[in-house]
């Protein structure tokens, strides 16, 4: 984990002016973001803020109103409609592109007609066109690095919201994603839940893995990210390195945020 | 009670069960892909196709069958242009009348139902499926079309149980299903009670094993809905 990025190569994501409206409402107004690979970026900010709909923006679950979004280089292309909302130029292109970013929701949103390990090789099998007997290794070995090897053959709905979320994240890692995007992961969990999906999210950071989390767990944050952005409105008021975000931020309404 | 006469009609009317059971399957497999097409129409989002779908459902549910069999047997017949086209060798049969008339009524109610599951499936289940890159198409394969089925299901068997009943409407148009084998048989004895118990006897039992092999499908395409039967053996045992 390196707290400087480097310069040089191409970003692993890269948001210039984002901006969307849901009706009347302006959610984002201009985001600019830049991810460099083995970054762990923490996504801070009180609800209605943005920030879950800024990663959703990223593999355009929401298609962004305005701005530039490129993963790895490429710039997903974006038009707008007669209405002036913007509209993905190519399904195909993104379809690629969100293939290369693991996801992770909320509210998990495993398959719930599929056993766990059905779950993980779903999307392998079906759109990366892989072998079915390499996905299967692949999605074991998964599950026992998430720690939940022995529910390999349960059922969603047979799990605790723990080990659902750490399914999740093995379904979003078998897909081999250049970025991994955590939209409140422990969010929906249990407190005596939340240890077991941290302890897992940061191994990954620890492996050098490009992170965007949307999170509101503070000691996660601070111990695991290389950068803090707190978005405010849909702008983001302040980022810096969390030593310097946690201890001398310039924001007064960061400084409540941490502290509230 | 003559039972040797009952034993006799029952025989009969056995011969006229496959009758039954072609015009029930023929038109639930034709109007169940007729209904996925309506019900996708509806929940388009596209205007002209959700208001066509609409009309249609409006209509034949809104009609009673048998006027529907007649307009088809009888009323089509009427124009010249129907029996010069290329459809009339199907439409001068009362067969394929009867499965037309039964497919495009069953489509109507199986469409609302199809319509009802796809609604069913939750928004986050379609979006973890497009989050990883998988295309509209493999979505509604993989993803909506089986949750939707087993949510489908119960009430579809309802409407598979109405189609078996309704074939006997067939026996209007000269088709001979257990209906029109009974009244045929009554012309003859005059014997309406003891015929007409072994028909709905016979109705009852098709639609008591059809019931439980629904039952049996459901079963088996729902495992995620039980409970795991290693997980909590203690308080499953508790529950009792």
């Amino acid at each position: 984990m390196t707290a400087m990025t480097p310069i040089t190569t191409t970003p692993a994501i890269e948001v210039r002016g984002l901006r969307k409206s849901f009706g009347p409402i302006e959610v984002l107004k201009g985001i600019d973001l830049t991810a460099h690979e083995g970054e762990v970026i923490s996504i801070l900010g009180s609800s209605g803020s943005g920030k879950s709909t800024m990663l959703r923006c990223i593999n355009m679950l929401e298609t962004p109103d305005a701005g530039d979004i490129s993963v790895a280089g490429e710039k997903i292309g974006l038009k707008r409609d007669a209405k002036g909302h913007g509209q993905v130029v190519d399904r195909k292109q993104v379809q690629r592109i969100r293939s290369e970013l693991g996801m992770v929701f909320q509210s998990f949103n495993l398959w719930s007609h599929k056993t766990v390990i059905e779950n993980i090789i779903e999307a392998p099998i079906h759109v990366q066109k892989r072998p079915k007997a390499e996905a299967i290794a692949e999605a074991e070995a998964l599950l026992e690095k998430v720690g939940i090897a022995d529910k390999r053959n349960h059922y969603p709905a047979h799990l605790s919201g723990g080990q659902q979320q750490r399914a999740a994240i093995a379904r979003a890692l078998a897909m081999r994603p250049k970025v991994m995007l955590f939209d409140e992961p422990t969010s929906a969990l249990d407190p005596e839940l939340v240890g077991e999906v941290l302890r897992v999210m940061r191994s990954l950071a620890d492996e050098g893995r490009t992170m965007l989390v949307v999170t509101h767990e503070m000691a996660f944050a601070r111990d695991v990210s290389s950068r803090v952005i707190f978005l405010h409105q849909g702008a983001i008021e302040e980022q810096g390195s969390p030593g310097e975000m946690f201890t001398n931020a310039q924001s007064e309404r960061f400084r409540k945020f941490i502290s509230a | 009670m003559d039972f040797v006469f009952l034993y006799e009609t029952f025989i009969t009317l056995i011969s006229a069960i496959p009758m039954t059971l072609q015009l029930a399957a023929t038109s639930v497999a034709l109007g169940t892909v007729l209904a996925l097409g309506l019900a996708l129409c509806r929940v388009s989002g596209i205007a002209p196709l959700n208001w066509l779908a609409r009309a249609y459902i409006f209509i034949f549910r809104g009609t009673p069958l048998l006027v529907q069999i007649f307009l088809i047997y009888y009323g089509l017949s009427q124009f010249r242009g129907v029996r010069r086209s290329m459809f009339w060798f199907i439409l001068r049969d009362p067969y394929w009348c009867a499965i037309i008339a039964l497919m495009l009524c069953t489509a109507a109610y199986s469409a609302e139902i199809i319509r009802g599951g796809l609604l069913s499936v939750p928004h986050g289940q379609v979006e973890a499926g497009r989050a990883c890159g998988m295309s509209r198409f493999l979505v509604f394969r993989r993803i909506v079309i089986p949750l939707a089925i087993r949510q489908s299901l119960p009430a579809y068997s309802n409407e598979i149980i109405s189609m078996v009943k309704a074939t006997s409407l067939a026996s209007i148009i000269t088709i001979m299903e257990i209906t029109g084998v009974a009244a045929k048989l009554i012309s003859e004895t005059y014997r309406a009670i003891e015929v007409f118990i072994v028909a709905g006897a016979i109705y009852l039992a098709i639609n008591f094993l059809l019931t439980r092999i629904v039952v049996l499908i459901e079963y088996r395409l729902s495992p995620h809905l039980r409970q795991a039967p290693a997980l909590q053996p203690v308080a499953a045992g508790e529950m009792r």
